[in-house]
């Protein structure tokens, strides 16, 4: 079943570091081509921790569409 | 800031002793600030030859070492970074600055090479206290190898001054936000994908 919530990263803000990357536990999260941050929605469980984390706190929470 | 820990361990996470390793070598023989062109090097190399930013997302020792310090040990206070701080405006000039100031280092050198200048053993720190750092240089090179030394060191002991600050202040990885290296490297990643979007492009158009 899916989350309820899931992270949207801001790619035009994002900062492609990979702190988000670090620490998401389900490895739902990665930086694409040393541009922006991406979701795999299938996999994000919606835990928050890459948005807790995100040093420019461009990564909101939001409800799944 | 709640301590927030990483899904799982790697040898990486561990990076930030180098960092240690880099300033403590520094302080007592300049010469190991030579070491500090890794770190310019290194990220130019992840995102010229591979489009990525790896160096960042994994290998940097001061992204490691903040998050070891302000994430793991719960040192950042964790508050948010204001909007101009994080904008593009200032992470462009932040980066058009360090690499001037990065300039006049090689200028420097390069004036001191050619005997126009002479060897002053200071480590100049936020580009305007200068503080005697005699004692790390017992001589045994050329003046300009030991000039670059002491610059570099400048630069890096300011730079991680300035990471430090903001890592106590807002969320332990904000340096990154602003790293003139991160935010080059990220346009020269922008630059190649777009690149090779539009090559794969022209292959289908054929």
């Amino acid at each position: 079943m899916d989350s309820k919530r899931i992270a949207v990263p801001d790619r035009s803000a994002c900062a492609a570091c990979g702190s988000c990357m670090d620490v998401c536990p389900r490895k739902a999260i990665s930086v694409f081509r040393g541009s922006y941050a991406v979701v795999d929605d299938r996999r994000c469980v919606g835990c928050g921790m890459c948005s807790r984390v995100c040093p420019a706190g461009v990564i909101l929470m939001e409800v799944r569409p | 800031m709640k301590s927030v820990r990483s899904a799982k361990r790697h040898w990486y996470h561990y990076l930030w002793l180098y960092s240690l390793f880099f300033f403590a070598a520094g302080f007592f023989n300049i010469l190991f600030a030579w070491l500090g062109l890794v770190s310019f090097l290194l990220p130019l190399v992840f995102a010229f030859g591979f489009g990525t930013k790896g160096f960042c997302n994994r290998y940097c020792d001061r992204g490691q070492f903040l998050r070891m310090f302000g994430g793991q040990l719960g040192l950042s206070r964790g508050g948010s970074m204001p909007a101009w701080m994080k904008g593009k405006p200032f992470r462009y000039a932040f980066m058009v600055f360090f690499f001037a100031m990065f300039g006049n280092i090689i200028y420097t050198t390069w004036l001191i090479a050619h005997g126009a200048g002479s060897l002053s053993e200071v480590v100049t720190i936020l580009w305007s206290v200068r503080v005697p750092w005699q004692w790390a240089y017992a001589g045994g090179v050329e003046p300009w190898v030991a000039s670059f030394a002491f610059q570099l060191y400048s630069l890096m002991l300011t730079s991680e001054i300035i990471a430090l600050a903001t890592m106590l202040w807002f969320r332990p990885r904000s340096w990154c936000v602003y790293c003139p290296m991160g935010t080059l490297t990220q346009l020269v990643c922008k630059r190649k994908a777009s690149s090779e979007e539009k090559m794969q492009e022209g292959d289908f158009a054929k």
